[in-house]
């Protein structure tokens, strides 16, 4: 089981939720169930996140394993100049 | 990809990495060989020009081509009639899209509203005269605190905001508001001896690159086409012009010039749609070139803010809660990036107790584009310099307060996550312990010191690797050189390989040539591309041995490849004389075919990137004049594979923050128009405003990469606003709150603290 924060516009389209817990073992899983659990989330995570695992930010490497306890953050999308 | 070096082993020692080669680029550059953006002709070319809305906000009633159409040379005119909306509900691409050509309205001074291609840039400057607009002239706003009022004039009926609940129904300029952080910021505030609480205010600064943007489009009768353009991202481009024009991405070439400069205002499509629809339609080609007053007007310049900011700290200097609110518009469409200043304003601290919120704003000015680590420069300008209050009042050394709460590894930052390896503590000790930051100061002159922090980031990235029949060695890359790349990649190619530098030549691919590669952004392309090409190299190295092995009957496995050498891996391998790359490219065709290696990742574990500068300023306290004096910059660029060019990042990064720390704004008139659209009157630093900016390069090896590579383009733009900033407060005795620091706000300044 993963533990799931949310950061920025997320924070807000829960019900006031900013943890959850989810059974998955790569990005694109805990992605899928996320948006499942709470569809008010599945437009912001279909527009694309970027997703923390354990310190190492993913902008796209959905397929990317997450270990057991790691720690799980959804933040916006980065861009650079 | 994690790091060569392992722990407890002797670090990797490099032959050629860390040395200062020349530029395979430099000669063309400085002959004026090199072919940028308008550089290139085609036979029968058009030339286009654009017709942009005079007006900040308005009604298009009507427009009648018909006049400029009778005019003999003019070939093609387009509208918004000739951008159907393609895109499959993405709002995103709809932005762009109704940003290339106004849909309805005219949302900013500047608004693109028709296009002409005609037979000489006269004949379509004289038809852009003849098209007639009917505009009806609405109430505009470009202030980001009046767009957020409740009766502000709103730009879009459909905009309502995200991020709060419950969600609003009616529209406003208000796209979303973010949040982040931890803890209890009220009882961390009540646990602090000093709290100091400021609103700080940024304005517009434009990423002003010497080469305005400029393309060529040719689309043939049969749909396909060719576009050369300036760009720092052209398979971006690609798709993005492919998806608004309906066209197949493998009908479209797109191959990216030399540029001049881009600086994160290149990763955006202005103009290339339109060149594609005018040259579509007349059939012929047609080149594109924007005038630098166009550059102003509509192209990206940052976002304008309004920043409030409140630190605690105790008397020993331990910071007890920060909390921040940040206000950024970012034209006439959403997308300021508020997010990254909100994530990055108090990355560099330890804080048990954070609170941030960012809005999302839109105005009637040109849709925002990034601008080296976007929205960072503007939320470090207002912590750092509230971090400098607390320190003078607390009486504690500004570098000094700053190691007592510097984010380091397993620091959870203000943003979420868990810092890795990072090397802040590692700048501000290089910064205290610099001959600058003990030099005498003269009268009117003062010291700042500020930190900074950028995400950096991977992505997709492909890379091909050619060795040649002479053996000298081609590389492909996807990703356009802003800033001496291919130097670098040419670098960690003939480190893997072992041969000389000058046997390794880069190019960069275009769109039909390579698979895809995001953007030249985020810091990504030594850390992404140069991670590629290390294992594109490392494919050809696998290749070579293998046809060594081949040519001497020994198994694969029992070959190593040892400076440019393949070698028997031991004496029960067989004795046999070593292998050059030279003879086995030579041998290619009789041992199996062509050799060449190739790799493809969406690279992930890019480390984040953090600097502290020291500014030295001296104040006319006659004329609000600021000159820099010294200025220092210490930055952890993990593993620095060309010096010079990580030197050269950070030197510019300074100097675009100084700039925008002293003078550039985008100034607009009561009537909603730009009023500085040049640079006569938007003043960028030049050679003689400056004095030499020294570096420090820190070496924190990021485990995210073979040589431990951060990205290191965007972090030093982040510290000079509040570096500056705070060396003025420390010589003229007043605290800026605003952004540019000109002559005439700091005059004022002056003045009221003296009456």
């Amino acid at each position: 089981m993963l533990r799931v924060k949310l950061g920025g516009p997320l924070m807000s389209q829960a019900g006031g939720k900013t943890e959850f817990e989810v059974e998955a073992a790569t990005i694109r899983e805990m992605l899928s169930r996320l948006g499942e659990l709470h569809p008010g989330l599945k437009p912001v995570l279909d527009r694309g996140v970027t997703v923390a695992v354990n310190g190492t930010i993913y902008r796209g490497a959905h397929l990317a394993t997450i270990p057991e306890g790691a720690e799980v953050y959804i933040l916006p999308p980065l861009v650079g100049g | 990809m994690p790091l060569d070096s392992k722990p407890g082993l002797p670090d990797r020692q490099f032959d050629l990495v860390g040395t200062r080669p020349l530029r395979p680029d430099g000669v063309d550059k400085v002959t004026g060989r090199a072919r940028f953006g308008a550089d290139v002709t085609a036979p029968g070319m058009l030339f286009g020009q654009i017709l942009r809305s005079p007006h900040a906000h308005a009604h298009i009633r009507r427009i009648d081509a018909s006049k400029a159409l009778a005019l003999d040379g003019v070939k093609a005119i387009v509208t918004n009639q000739d951008f159907p909306d393609l895109t499959p509900g993405n709002a995103d691409l709809q932005a762009v899209l109704a940003n290339v050509m106004a849909r309805g309205k005219a949302l900013y001074d500047g608004h693109a509203v028709a296009a002409v291609a005609a037979t000489s840039p006269a004949v379509a400057r004289k038809a852009l005269a003849l098209i007639e607009v009917d505009y009806e002239i609405l109430p505009h706003v470009t202030d980001v605190e009046a767009a957020m009022l409740p009766d502000a004039p709103v730009l879009h009926d459909d905009l309502f905001t995200e991020g709060v609940e419950p969600k609003p129904t009616k529209a406003s300029n208000i796209a979303k508001r973010h949040r982040f952080g931890h803890g209890d910021v009220a009882k961390g505030f009540a646990a602090a001896d000093v709290v100091v609480e400021r609103t700080f205010r940024t304005e517009a600064a434009h990423q002003g690159y010497i080469e305005p943007h400029a393309c060529l489009a040719n689309v043939r009768s049969d749909g396909s086409g060719e576009l050369w353009v300036c760009t720092q991202g052209h398979y971006m481009v690609r798709n993005t012009c492919a998806a608004l024009l309906g066209l197949d991405a493998s009908r479209l070439r797109v191959t990216a010039s030399e540029i001049g400069g881009g600086f994160g205002g290149k990763t955006t499509v202005f103009i290339e749609p339109v060149a594609l629809a005018l040259s579509r339609k007349a059939g012929r080609p047609v080149k594109l070139v924007l005038t630098r007053e166009e550059v102003f007007r509509a192209t990206g310049p940052t976002a304008s803010t309004c920043i409030r900011v409140k630190i605690g700290v105790k008397r020993n200097g331990k910071i007890t809660a920060g909390e921040a609110e940040l206000k950024y518009q970012g034209g006439a469409f959403p997308g300021s990036l508020v997010e990254l200043g909100a994530m990055s304003a108090f990355a560099c601290y330890a804080l048990e107790n954070v609170d941030i919120v960012g809005y999302d704003v839109v105005s009637n000015r040109p849709k925002l584009a990034a601008y080296r680590a976007p929205s960072a420069p503007m939320a470090a300008f207002a912590v750092e310099s509230v971090v400098q209050e607390l320190s003078d009042k607390i009486g504690v050394d500004p570098i000094e307060l700053r190691l007592k709460n510097a984010a380091e590894e397993g620091t959870k930052s203000a943003f979420g996550p868990a810092f890795g390896r990072i090397g802040l503590r590692q700048t501000l000790e290089a910064a205290r312990n610099h001959p600058h930051y003990k030099a005498p100061l003269d009268k009117n002159q003062g010291r700042g010191i500020a930190c900074g922090f950028w995400f950096n980031f991977g992505g997709n990235t492909c890379v091909s690797l050619n060795v040649n029949i002479d053996g000298t060695v081609g590389l492909a890359i996807g990703t356009p050189d802003i800033g001496g790349s291919r130097a670098s990649m040419c670098l960690m190619a003939a480190e893997e390989l072992g041969i000389p530098y000058d046997q390794v030549r880069a190019i960069i691919a275009d769109t039909s040539s390579l698979g895809f590669c995001d953007m030249t952004d985020g810091s990504r392309v030594t850390f992404a591309t140069g991670l590629a090409t290390i294992s594109a190299a490392r494919d050809v190295i696998g290749k070579l041995c293998g046809r060594a092995a081949a040519m001497w009957g020994i198994p694969k496995d029992a070959v190593l490849w040892e400076k440019g050498h393949a070698k028997p891996a031991g004496d029960n391998a067989g004795k046999f004389p070593p292998l050059s790359l030279k003879q086995l490219a030579a041998e290619a065709s009789n041992t199996g075919g062509p050799i060449a290696g190739h790799y493809e990742i969406n690279a992930d574990g890019a480390g984040v990137s953090f600097g502290t500068h020291i500014a030295d300023v001296e104040v006319d306290p006659e004329t609000g004049l600021t000159r820099v004096m010294r200025y220092t910059v210490c930055q952890d660029a993990g593993k620095a594979v060309h010096p010079s060019y990580v030197e050269g990042q950070f030197q510019g990064g300074a100097v675009q923050g100084i700039g925008w720390a002293l003078n550039e704004e985008y100034v607009y008139g009561a009537d909603g128009r730009l009023q500085n659209a040049g640079f006569l009157d938007y003043r960028v630093p030049v050679a003689s405003d400056l004095p030499m900016i020294d570096t420090v390069i820190v070496e924190v090896p990021n485990p995210g990469h073979p040589y431990g590579v951060r990205g290191v383009g965007e972090t030093p733009i982040v510290p000079p606003l509040a570096a500056v900033a705070n060396a003025i407060s420390a010589a003229a005795g007043v605290r800026m709150t605003e952004v540019p620091m000109s002559p005439p706000r700091l005059l004022k300044a002056i003045g009221e603290k003296q009456t």
